[in-house]
């Protein structure tokens, strides 16, 4: 009835798939905000956008070299967390968290907009800016077979050069938060009063950890939309930053490792429940008859809106992180 | 001019035509799900400029040039087909076979559309906008009564997550969900309950404030007990919402339902302004209300005692006032309005129908109607709220119409520049 070979099947390759590449980047991004600086941004997927779109526009519309896409598509991010950041990183941590899911918000409308198509492609998304990424693979073969996983060659280079990003993020991440800035923005996160009596520009170092995390974010955008070849405005909606917030409580906020971690997990499980959950209702006589199937998609956001709420109240520290070190006071 | 009215309040319906937000896509690394269907359906309603349904008109989708289904409208309006696969599709009215005397504004249309997903195409009905240059002042005054009104929805919606705010310094991310929930529970009465729209509005007034209730008692009194920070709160706020926003799709529908009543009315011409009398009412209720919400908070003991807490609560604590209770009553007055500006929205901007994501999409102007105001203040949330709602529409002389709440947004992070505190705040709140 149901059919646990593919369930485990479809997790194991949700592991290492895009979906985990794109959401651990951005949890890279959100734990340098919010575990390391306690920046609330919850408008990651933004940067993701700024940075897929900074991309895609400059390679397929104004025929850039790849290179020069990708290094466009971050210095959007660095942008957006200027233009967030100036107005807001001096107040009380929730004018930022308003302001990023705003500005989240305005981008996918004004991606959307008929009246940008011809700049953005509008709802269809834009298309060609991937060739040349496409013509780097040095995997020729149709498929390729990887510990009983059947992968498309495309999927495999796609899949390498996801995770050689993430590696080069991590291994950034931990070099920075065992300097000396990581422990000033560590202490800003603790106490930012403290942190400022000691003449520490609290300012320019909050501002330096939103313009780095949204760099992550842009990279993000940047591998998924090369990884898949799309790039539409509709993917990029509000709900997906906070996918990518309960990968990063269920690795662990504040380590190093923990939003890489908890992104594989939360893929893995997230699929898991989602092609239980399409067996269990597709079929002659389903296991969950008062269940659609259409239902499943929205099924999948309930249950993420209420892990990252039940997550924060009872384990805010997730599996890796330490209590206290976990950003829960007022401020 | 008439018919702009219309196309603002059709692009409206034509926003929530979007798929909803797709879940990422599925593992390309190997065996994606089978997809066992035959075909995936399209459909709509077909309404005219004055709102009745279009029976039997055919629609064809075409793909490429090569027509690949079509469909007849039913005596409702409705039409659904089913094409073959996900792609891009155009849409294309017979006007041969309209009753006569309809215009038609647009009759084709091309969508993207895609497995999963409600896929829906709207056509419009109409007449086009006479572009007259002399009509300028006019268009402006008109838009500005309709901003005025959008405003009034905004700020009735606005002054329970100020008020929540100012007494417990918690921004509720989840507000935007009570507004939903309010419009849906009194659509709910109206339509399957066969009960008149006013007093169905009432009845889901009561349960938006027991909603409130059961959400300070059921989990925001306890997360303060705990000693959960404001952070944590906020985080456990956009989760609430989150999971509430895709818990009325699967129990409602992504579909854009309409109530049964004051669906279309005919517009009547006061001097230069033209306002249908829903229009007219949506303003009068909402000031009825607001100054309703002035007087309790200015000359009642539970008003004076919820100034007292935004104020300073320990100190109204020290002098006797029960805190919890008055925090209790807040999140019922909000409820209660949250529903209240949820059908006032619904009526006046979504051609009367409800959907899923109203409420979120209302939160964002919301947040910038507040904060323009002052975070925790009442009066300058309404303040805020107005100018937010006159700018939206105002916003629309220039703008693209799909563009229109962007104006609002903005304004977002410009007051933040300039006057962090908004316009009636308070500096000691910000820092």
């Amino acid at each position: 009835m149901i059919d646990f070979g593919q369930l485990l099947t479809v997790g194991i390759s949700q592991l290492i798939g895009p979906s985990a590449i794109f959401f651990a980047l951005l949890a890279l991004g959100l734990n340098i905000h919010f575990g390391y600086t306690g920046l609330l941004n919850f408008g990651q997927i933004g940067f993701a956008l700024v940075g897929a779109y900074g991309m895609g526009i400059s390679v397929a519309n104004y025929g850039a070299p790849l290179w020069l896409g990708v290094l466009i598509g971050m210095a959007c991010g660095v942008v957006m967390a200027l233009v967030l950041g100036i107005p807001t990183l001096r107040l009380r941590a929730d004018y930022l968290a308003i302001v990023t899911i705003a500005a989240s918000e305005i981008l996918r409308l004004v991606t959307r907009s008929t009246s940008q198509t011809e700049f953005t492609g509008g709802t269809q998304g834009l298309t060609g800016f991937g060739d040349s990424f496409a013509a780097l693979n040095p995997f020729t073969q149709p498929s390729y077979t990887i510990l009983g996983l059947e992968i498309r060659g495309p999927d495999l280079w796609a899949i390498l050069m996801g995770w050689t990003v993430v590696a080069l993020c991590v291994l950034l991440t931990w070099l920075l938060v065992r300097s000396p800035w990581g422990r000033v923005i560590k202490a800003i996160r603790e106490d930012e009063d403290a942190a400022r009596a000691l003449g520490k520009n609290v300012f320019a170092y909050k501002m330096q950890a939103l313009a780095l995390g949204g760099v992550f974010g842009a990279l993000g955008g940047i591998v998924l939309a090369l990884a898949t070849q799309s790039l539409t405005p509709d993917f990029y909606s509000p709900p997906q930053t906070f996918f990518a917030y309960a990968a990063l409580i269920l690795g662990g906020a504040g380590r190093v490792l923990g939003p890489v971690i908890g992104a594989m997990l939360f893929w893995f499980l997230l699929s898991v429940a989602d092609a239980f959950l399409r067996q269990a209702t597709a079929g002659e006589n389903p296991l969950l008859p008062f269940i659609s199937s259409q239902d499943v998609g929205a099924i999948r956001f309930v249950l993420v809106g209420l892990f990252l709420g039940l997550m924060m109240v009872f384990r805010p520290q997730g599996i890796f992180g330490r209590r206290r070190e976990v950003l829960g006071d007022g401020r | 001019m008439i018919a702009l009215l219309g196309t603002v309040m059709l692009s409206g319906t034509a926003l929530a035509a979007a798929p909803a937000p797709t879940a990422p896509a599925p593992a390309t690394a190997s065996a994606a799900p089978a997809q066992e269907q035959d075909g995936i359906d399209v459909s709509g309603t077909l309404r005219n400029q004055a709102g009745d349904p279009l029976p039997a008109v055919t629609i064809v989708a075409e793909r490429d040039g090569t027509p690949v289904a079509e469909a007849t409208s039913q005596a409702d309006g409705r039409w659904q087909l089913s094409v073959p696969a996900a792609g891009s599709y155009t849409f294309r009215l017979d006007e041969s076979t309209l009753p006569p005397g309809t215009e038609v504004l647009q009759g084709e249309t091309t969508r993207e559309v895609s497995d999963g997903s409600l896929n829906t195409v709207v056509f419009r009905f109409g007449e086009e906008v006479e572009g007259s240059g002399g009509a300028g002042f006019v268009t402006v005054l008109r838009l500005l009564v309709d901003g005025i009104r959008f405003g009034l929805v905004i700020g009735i919606s606005a002054i329970g997550l100020s008020l929540i705010f100012g007494t417990t310094g918690l921004t509720n991310f989840a507000h935007g969900e009570m507004v939903t929930i309010g419009a849906v529970v009194a659509w709910y009465i109206n339509v399957a309950g066969g009960v008149q729209l006013i007093p169905a509005t009432i009845m889901a007034m009561v349960v938006g404030a027991l909603l409130g209730a059961a959400n300070e008692l059921g989990i925001w009194r306890r997360l303060r007990r705990r000693g959960a920070g404001l952070i944590a709160q906020l985080v456990v706020s956009i989760g609430l919402s989150i999971a509430l926003r895709y818990l009325v799709l699967i129990f409602f529908g992504g579909r854009s339902e309409s109530f049964t009543d004051y669906t279309a009315q005919t517009v009547r011409d006061y001097g230069p302004i033209a306002l249908t009398d829903k229009d007219l009412s949506a303003i009068v209720i909402a000031i009825v209300v607001l100054v309703a919400v002035a007087l309790l908070l200015q000359k009642t003991r539970i008003g004076k005692a919820m100034r007292a807490v935004a104020d300073n609560r320990d100190l109204a604590a020290s002098s006797g006032i029960n805190v919890d209770r008055v925090i209790l009553f807040v999140w019922m007055l909000g409820g209660a309005l949250a529903t209240l500006g949820g059908v006032l929205f619904a009526l006046s901007e979504l051609s009367s129908t409800v959907q899923y994501e109203m409420g979120f999409r209302l939160l964002l102007l919301m947040f910038a109607g507040v904060i323009l105001g002052g975070l925790g203040t009442a009066y300058g949330a309404l303040l805020g709220c107005l100018i937010v709602g006159i700018l939206v529409q105002l916003s629309t002389l220039v703008l693209p119409l799909d563009l229109k709440y962007l104006g609002g947004l903005a304004v977002l992070i410009v007051i933040l520049v300039f006057r962090p505190q908004g316009l009636l705040g308070s500096r000691a709140r910000i820092g």
